[in-house]
């Protein structure tokens, strides 16, 4: 692994690059929590199936469990040797474990409930009068939902989408077990931080973390703020 | 009232001593072990309970390089057992461990393994640079003494550039192995020591990477700060180059050094 001299703010080019890395997976985490999460919420809230329950338990899981083991039963369920990572395979030539791919199937997992909980708790924040006011007016259940329930709830579900996206962030355990670290592709900044500290470059690890806790700050920052506000 | 109390006091002093004082004999001693020793700590630990029953072994697994960092910030280890020579040496210049209790107890050996049934590993440059390989696992170089071998052989062999992108580097060499365990890293570069335990012996096939290829990776054992005053840490250095130690180690096909 080449040593590079040149430096931006004291943090080498390979630290910037993971930086940069986890930003994007972050915010790719983000936006497909927000396709996917939003309709998720949306219908936990409402729905009057029995087996909700356990859906909520199951979106709910990755809060309770150890990210380790999160990690793990990725890195033996994407395995190549068996579907889905064989059709992976098939359909790309590549893993997924040890692919950027991966790592943004499980930050969507790993951050699940950290965006569809304040999504379901901005969705319930609307007060069904409104809502109510729409079907009366003639306006189908996606309209409504599209062009009322959302726009009402804005901001609660733009601090979910904030959480998501900070969670993401500061993933390092699962993406531990399955990244392999490959720089531009898996090595994200939790994990290059961390190999500077195991390689004992501690100054580069103190510049770096508080880096990561500067920009950290400032995203809880957004969301709290964004929390405090109502839309109505 | 007093009267009541004092045999009952008595009694509790007495059953107080008689709980502590076997403890005083023994001795709790805890081993941080590289993660290649994985197996053959177990075996070790075993031999030595049987020949020391009244001490109390915990024993903690992880990289070298991550062990060093802890005990430099004062984890509770007495004896340490690195992949290399290094990085005792350096926790014994910081102060934080007993130069001369440093002592070589075991040579480690590399090996190239595969689960895939499709990869033949006899030849192992040809193994390496087969197109068919889409990942090469091993430990990280920087921190774990059998990553940095594996590197050493990849160099010796001229594929580095060959393999540059399909490196994955594993936390500790344990790590490494699950990647190749699991499938999803096609080939690997392990320690002999993994492959040799019973659990692993049936899976996929591996072959020895020839010593000449890497730098002799000699593992040290030193006794920390904190393990000085620890009687068992001084009985775990001395058990180490007994002959049942070095048959334990031999077995898991590492090399043992001459001791008189």
């Amino acid at each position: 692994m080449p040593d590079t001299t040149a430096t931006f703010l004291g943090l080498s080019a390979p630290l910037w690059q993971a930086l940069w890395l986890t930003v994007k997976l972050s915010t790719l985490t983000a936006l497909i929590l927000g396709c996917v999460g939003l309709p998720l919420a949306h219908w936990l809230n409402t729905t009057r199936w029995r087996g909700a329950v356990v859906a909520e338990t199951l979106v709910t899981l990755p809060l309770v469990l150890p990210p380790t083991v999160i990690g793990f039963y990725l890195l033996v369920a994407l395995s190549p040797n068996h579907p889905p990572g064989s059709w992976w395979l098939h359909l790309t030539g590549g893993t997924l474990v040890f692919s950027f791919t991966g790592l943004v199937i499980a930050s969507v997992l790993y951050s699940l409930p950290f965006a569809v909980q304040p999504f379901q708790a901005a969705l319930r924040g609307v007060p069904r009068e409104l809502l109510d006011a729409a079907r009366a007016s003639g306006a189908s259940p996606l309209r409504t939902f599209l062009r009322v329930h959302i726009p009402l709830a804005r901001h609660g579900l733009l601090a979910g989408l904030t959480l998501g996206f900070a969670h993401t962030l500061g993933e390092f355990g699962v993406v531990l077990m399955i990244g392999g670290g490959l720089p531009g592709q898996t090595k994200v900044a939790s994990i290059a931080l961390y190999d500077e500290v195991q390689a004992l470059n501690y100054d580069q690890a103190h510049a770096y973390a508080a880096l990561l806790l500067v920009v950290s700050f400032f995203l809880l920052l957004t969301v709290t703020l964004l929390q405090r506000r109502r839309a109505h | 009232m007093c009267q009541k109390m004092k045999p009952r006091a008595l009694a509790c002093l007495l059953a107080g001593i008689a709980l502590v004082t076997p403890s005083l004999r023994a001795e709790k001693l805890t081993i941080a072990a590289a993660a290649n020793l994985t197996y053959a700590l177990a075996a070790l630990d075993e031999a030595y309970q049987k020949a020391n029953p009244g001490d109390e072994l915990t024993t903690v697994i992880g990289s070298s390089g991550n062990l060093f960092a802890q005990i430099t910030n004062g984890a509770p280890i007495d004896v340490f057992l690195s992949a290399d020579t290094d990085y005792p040496q350096k926790l014994a210049d910081a102060g934080n461990a007993d130069a001369a209790t440093l002592t070589p107890f075991a040579t480690g050996r590399l090996a190239l393994w595969t689960t895939r049934q499709d990869l033949d590993v006899t030849n192992i440059a040809a193994a390496l640079a087969n197109p068919k390989v889409k990942h090469i696992a091993i430990a990280n170089p920087r921190t774990a003494p059998y990553g940095l071998a594996a590197k050493q052989t990849l160099a010796a062999l001229n594929l580095e550039k060959v393999v540059s992108d399909k490196l994955v580097v594993g936390e500790n060499i344990t790590q490494t192995a699950q990647f190749v365990e699991t499938g999803n890293a096609d080939l690997g570069f392990i320690a002999l020591s993994l492959l040799l335990a019973p659990n692993h012996k049936s899976k996929g096939a591996y072959s020895e990477v020839p010593p000449e290829l890497y730098d002799p990776i000699d593992q040290g054992a030193v006794i920390t700060k904190l393990g000085a005053t620890n009687a068992a840490a001084k009985r775990y250095i001395t058990f180490l180059k007994s002959r049942t130690a070095q048959d334990v180690l031999t077995r898991f096909g590492y090399g043992v050094p001459a001791f008189e």
